[in-house]
């Protein structure tokens, strides 16, 4: 996201795949995998274990700051005991990435992954490529340069062997953690040696250039596509010894939170400290001076510190002060009276950033209209793990310990801040607590840097508190979304109109014109798959008040719910099957072209070069129908209960989910099973796929049902899990059924994390309807239905 | 002057009463798989048992505790092979894992007072533990599993 960002907002002059690979190349390391595409070289030998040259294909993380790196130097080392280290350089927030990209790894090498051992690498960007963890892209952009490392590394051990045998690379052959001599039948002979002692000799050995690595077949694959690999730290967190954010401990550390303006620009007046001094165990207080230039990036907001011999004492002492705060310029932000703003924007003629045939034509000769307009709610992230980091600075180096998502953009940051060369900032990622995109913001650590830095470098962990968390987020933007649609005398859908009004993510970065920005236009909206002749899609004006940020799925959240809600409006309006009018509405099977449909020429495809990552129509057909098969779609249902269909592409990958909801006599929503099919292309981890689906249902729930940010008179209203409501045991999808696309290498790697999230809230919506007759189009909707 | 017995060891507190358990074993003693999630006693990320008992430790103070036994995540079993964790890896539980100290504690405080929960059972004492990833289908098959016997 941060990247896209950078670019997005620079957009304009340079060219979407840059030169990051010559440099990388200029340094020695082996580059992406674009330096061979196109170059067909026939193989010069055929190891037995691995038979397939890969065809490269770009993705959008060759165009990102320092690329994708996919050099064995860099990701493995070998002790000569044959112990295998790999190198993880994404943050594990719960995906399981911290296992999966060093399991392809190994599976290329043909190593035995119970000899693994990982290593968390730090922010460095330069040296292993991109890091920022988020908008689903680690596998996307790193299956590739995960399979060239392994597979590379598996040559050199071949030909460290062969020369050590003095035999043809071709009778060398990877597996189980050992090299094996064949006879000219290509059997072992039972000779072998371990990689322990092909160490040595295997790291001299010339990185093989990317055209002449062979792959392993499917057929070869040892752990890619099994899901046998348990998550690396299964073990750890089930016994309290996994290191998150705040379990770094360091000598003589001491503990701290920060009071913090209620209102996003507030300043401090003035403020007493001496009652927070005389806590026991409070031993300073200091203020950490916000930043308040536009755009305010991720910047730490200021406040007062107080730094104490536990987090208790800090907190109590944080109690104890007096501040005199000057609210600043949002103080009025009320979210009723902002949510009739933007309904109102909505009803008027918006800027047009898609426009295909004669819209405004199809509806003045529309026999009927279908209008709606679907709200949401801001939302905090809220990850289990509230905001930490720990830092300290000996000898003019800085250290810093988090759970981020972006440790090489927190490294930048903290630099300048700390005014230090970013050669003498160090920051180390623990596991996170979550994520979910607030931890893609590291204010909180600019906060804990810069307060050791006014402690004369002393350790210090700055704890955020949840009242902090759910009143500091960069929240999820507040929106609605108003669609039209126009039947015609056939009751054919003739005219689609949809305007959006919601404050940007890009407020964030530049300075606010009221306007959403490519990002947020390309998640659900100008990509509307539709088969529709005559389609507009409008934004209206609407200027941030706050923070916003990105929560998991980010726009799409919004946009799905309204666009596969309004398919269920027209379907009853028609007296159609749902699921029959759904699959009509996407139409023929098709590469949806953007130019003959009207996309902006700044169209954003996640990122990905169009060509390499259509809208296939087919792929979103497949998965509805899947998941309405599986859910035994059309079956006989009690009174109050009913299914409900929702499909939706996001982060490159298609989702299609059948919520099937019962309605308890008290009016209690309940859903006793969703069944979803994804289709994410090739994929190597199918149990943590599942996982990530279920997780989606029940995030999908609290986005439907519970959680809401609300603000008034500038400040936000909830404060903990007693207001901000999120699901839990005693009502969440009771179970997920999850079916995944089988898909070969030709269909590329989309993303998981977020495109389960989704078409949860539009087809727990669409079942409500079916149950109950009744349309819900707020979210949060409410645990209860009269 | 209190004294706690923690994971089985005694240890003298002479500190303020009112400091809730968690920061005590968390800030004192570098117990850190307890987990910090609410401070307000409604999220469970805390959770240790109290005399076998489950308790929410960010509302526990050491005052509360003093003269009682504490056992944290570090003490519920000294190999992990507590029927619940071996249960809990075997259904591949969790995801990001911050929560899951105060699941499982959750979970062996209602096994040992009721060794085969209903369905209903389950949800009415896990229901105060939040997971934000959720991971609650797989807590609840957890749960059954090491019920029946891992």
């Amino acid at each position: 996201m941060l990247h896209y960002l950078k670019n997005e907002i620079d957009a304009g002059t340079e060219p979407k795949i840059n030169v990051e690979i010559s440099s990388v190349s200029r340094r020695g390391i082996l580059g992406g995998l674009l330096a061979g595409t196109g170059l067909v070289l026939a193989a010069r030998f055929t190891p037995a274990g691995a038979a397939e040259h890969l065809k490269p294909y770009p993705t959008a993380g060759l165009s990102m700051p320092s690329g994708v790196v996919s050099d064995p130097h860099i990701f493995i080392a070998i002790e000569p005991d044959g112990a295998l280290t790999i190198v993880t350089h994404r943050s594990e927030m719960g995906t399981g990435i911290r296992t999966s990209l060093p399991m392809v790894v190994a599976d290329e090498m043909g190593a035995d992954w119970s000899r693994v051992k990982l290593v968390q690498a730090p922010g460095d960007e330069p040296k292993y490529g991109n890091q920022d963890t988020d908008g689903s892209r680690s596998m996307r952009h790193f299956i590739q340069p995960m399979r060239q490392c392994g597979a590379a590394m598996r040559q050199m051990l071949e030909m460290a062997a062969a020369a050590k045998w003095n035999v043809d690379v071709s009778l060398c052959h990877a597996r189980n953690h050992e090299v094996a001599l064949l006879d000219k039948n290509k059997k072992e002979t039972g000779k072998v040696f371990s990689f322990g002692e092909l160490a040595e000799a295997a790291m001299t050995v010339p990185v093989p250039a990317p055209e002449t690595i062979l792959y392993k077949s499917p057929s070869e694959f040892t752990y890619m596509g099994k899901g046998e690999v348990q998550m690396a730290d299964l073990h750890n967190i089930t016994t309290g010894k996994a290191t998150y954010g705040a379990d770094v401990r360091l000598p003589n550390m001491k503990y701290a939170v920060i009071a913090r303006p209620a209102v996003v620009s507030g300043k401090i007046k003035s403020y007493d400290a001496s009652a927070a001094l005389k806590v026991p165990g409070v031993e300073a207080v200091h203020e950490i001076e916000g930043v308040f230039s536009v755009p305010r990036k991720f910047h730490q907001l200021g406040g007062i510190a107080v730094v104490a011999n536990s987090t208790y004492a800090a907190m109590q002492g944080r109690d104890a002060l007096t501040i005199e705060w000057d609210n600043g310029p949002n103080a009025s932000y009320d979210t009723d009276a902002y949510t009739a703003e933007l309904s109102a924007t909505a009803a008027k003629p918006g800027k047009v950033i898609r426009n295909q045939g004669d819209p405004d034509a199809a509806f003045a000769k529309a026999k009927d209209v279908v209008t709606a307009e679907y709200h949401g709610r801001h939302i905090a992230q809220a990850p289990m793990e509230p905001l930490v980091a720990i830092a300290r600075i000996v000898d003019g180096k800085a250290e810093v310990w988090s759970s981020v998502q972006s440790p090489y953009g927190a490294r930048k940051d903290i630099a300048d801040a700390l005014k230090m060369p970013i050669e003498d900032v160090t920051v180390h990622v623990t596991l996170l607590g979550g994520g979910f995109g607030r931890k893609s913001k590291w204010d909180f650590m600019l906060e804990t840097a810069l307060l050791s830095q006014k402690m004369g470098g002393a350790p210090v962990l700055l704890q955020w508190t949840r009242e902090d968390d759910i009143q500091h987020a960069f929240y999820h933007t507040t929106s609605v979304e108003r669609i039209e649609v126009a039947l015609d005398e056939a009751g054919k859908v003739s005219g689609w109109r949809h305007r959006t009004v919601a404050p940007s993510i890009v407020s964030t970065f530049k300075q606010d014109d009221g306007y959403q920005f490519p990002i947020e236009y390309g998640m659900g909206f100008v990509d509307m798959p539709f088969d529709i002749p005559n389609v507009r899609c409008e934004n209206g004006q609407a200027m941030a008040h706050t923070r916003i940020g990105w929560y998991r799925s980010v726009a799409n959240i919004p946009r799905a719910f309204a666009v596969q809600s309004m398919v269920a409006e027209v379907a009853a309006k028609l007296g159609r099957d749902p699921k029959d009018f759904l699959l009509e509405m996407i139409g023929p099977d098709r590469e949806i072209d953007p130019k003959k449909a009207g996309f902006p020429e700044e169209f954003w495809n996640y990122g990905e070069p169009y060509e390499q990552f259509p809208i296939n129509t087919a792929r979103l057909k497949n998965v509805v129908r899947v998941a309405a098969e599986k859910a035994g779609w059309g079956k006989k249902l009690p009174a109050r209960q009913g299914l409900g269909i929702a499909a939706h592409r996001s982060f490159a990958s298609y989702v299609a989910s059948v919520v099937h909801v019962a309605i308890d006599d008290d009016g209690t929503i309940r859903v006793p099973h969703v069944t979803s099919a994804i289709d994410c292309g090739f994929h190597v981890n199918p149990e943590r796929i599942r996982s990530q689906m279920e997780g989606a249902a029940v995030m999908g729930m609290s986005n439907a049902l519970y959680s809401g940010i609300t603000f008034k008179n500038g400040a936000v209203e909830q404060s903990n899990f007693t207001d901000y409501e999120v699901a839990r045991m005693s009502n969440f999808p009771q179970k997920v059924s999850v079916h995944i696309i089988e898909a070969d290498w030709a269909v590329h790697a989309g993303g998981v994390g977020e495109p389960g999230v989704p078409p949860f809230a539009p087809a727990l919506a669409n079942a409500i309807f079916a149950a109950t007759g009744k349309r819900l189009r707020n979210m949060p909707m409410g645990e209860k239905i009269a | 002057m209190s004294s706690i017995t923690i994971n089985g060891e005694v240890r003298e507190f002479s500190g303020d009463p009112n400091m809730p358990l968690l920061w005590y074993v968390r800030d004192m003693l570098n117990l850190t798989g307890t987990k910090f999630g609410c401070g307000a006693g409604v999220c469970g990320a805390c959770t240790v048992h109290l005399d076998g008992v489950a308790v929410r430790s960010c509302q526990t103070t050491v005052g509360e505790a003093a003269g009682k036994s504490v056992t944290t995540i570090e003490g519920l079993s000294p190999d992990g092979e507590h029927p619940v964790q071996k249960a809990w890896r075997k259904i591949n539980v969790p995801q990001c894992g911050y929560c899951q100290a105060g699941q499982i504690m959750q979970a062996a405080s209602l096994l040992a007072s009721n060794q085969s929960p209903s369905d209903g059972e389950i949800t009415e004492a896990m229901t105060g533990n939040i997971c934000r990833c959720g991971c609650y289908q797989r807590i609840h098959e957890a749960i059954r599993l090491a019920a029946g016997g891992v």
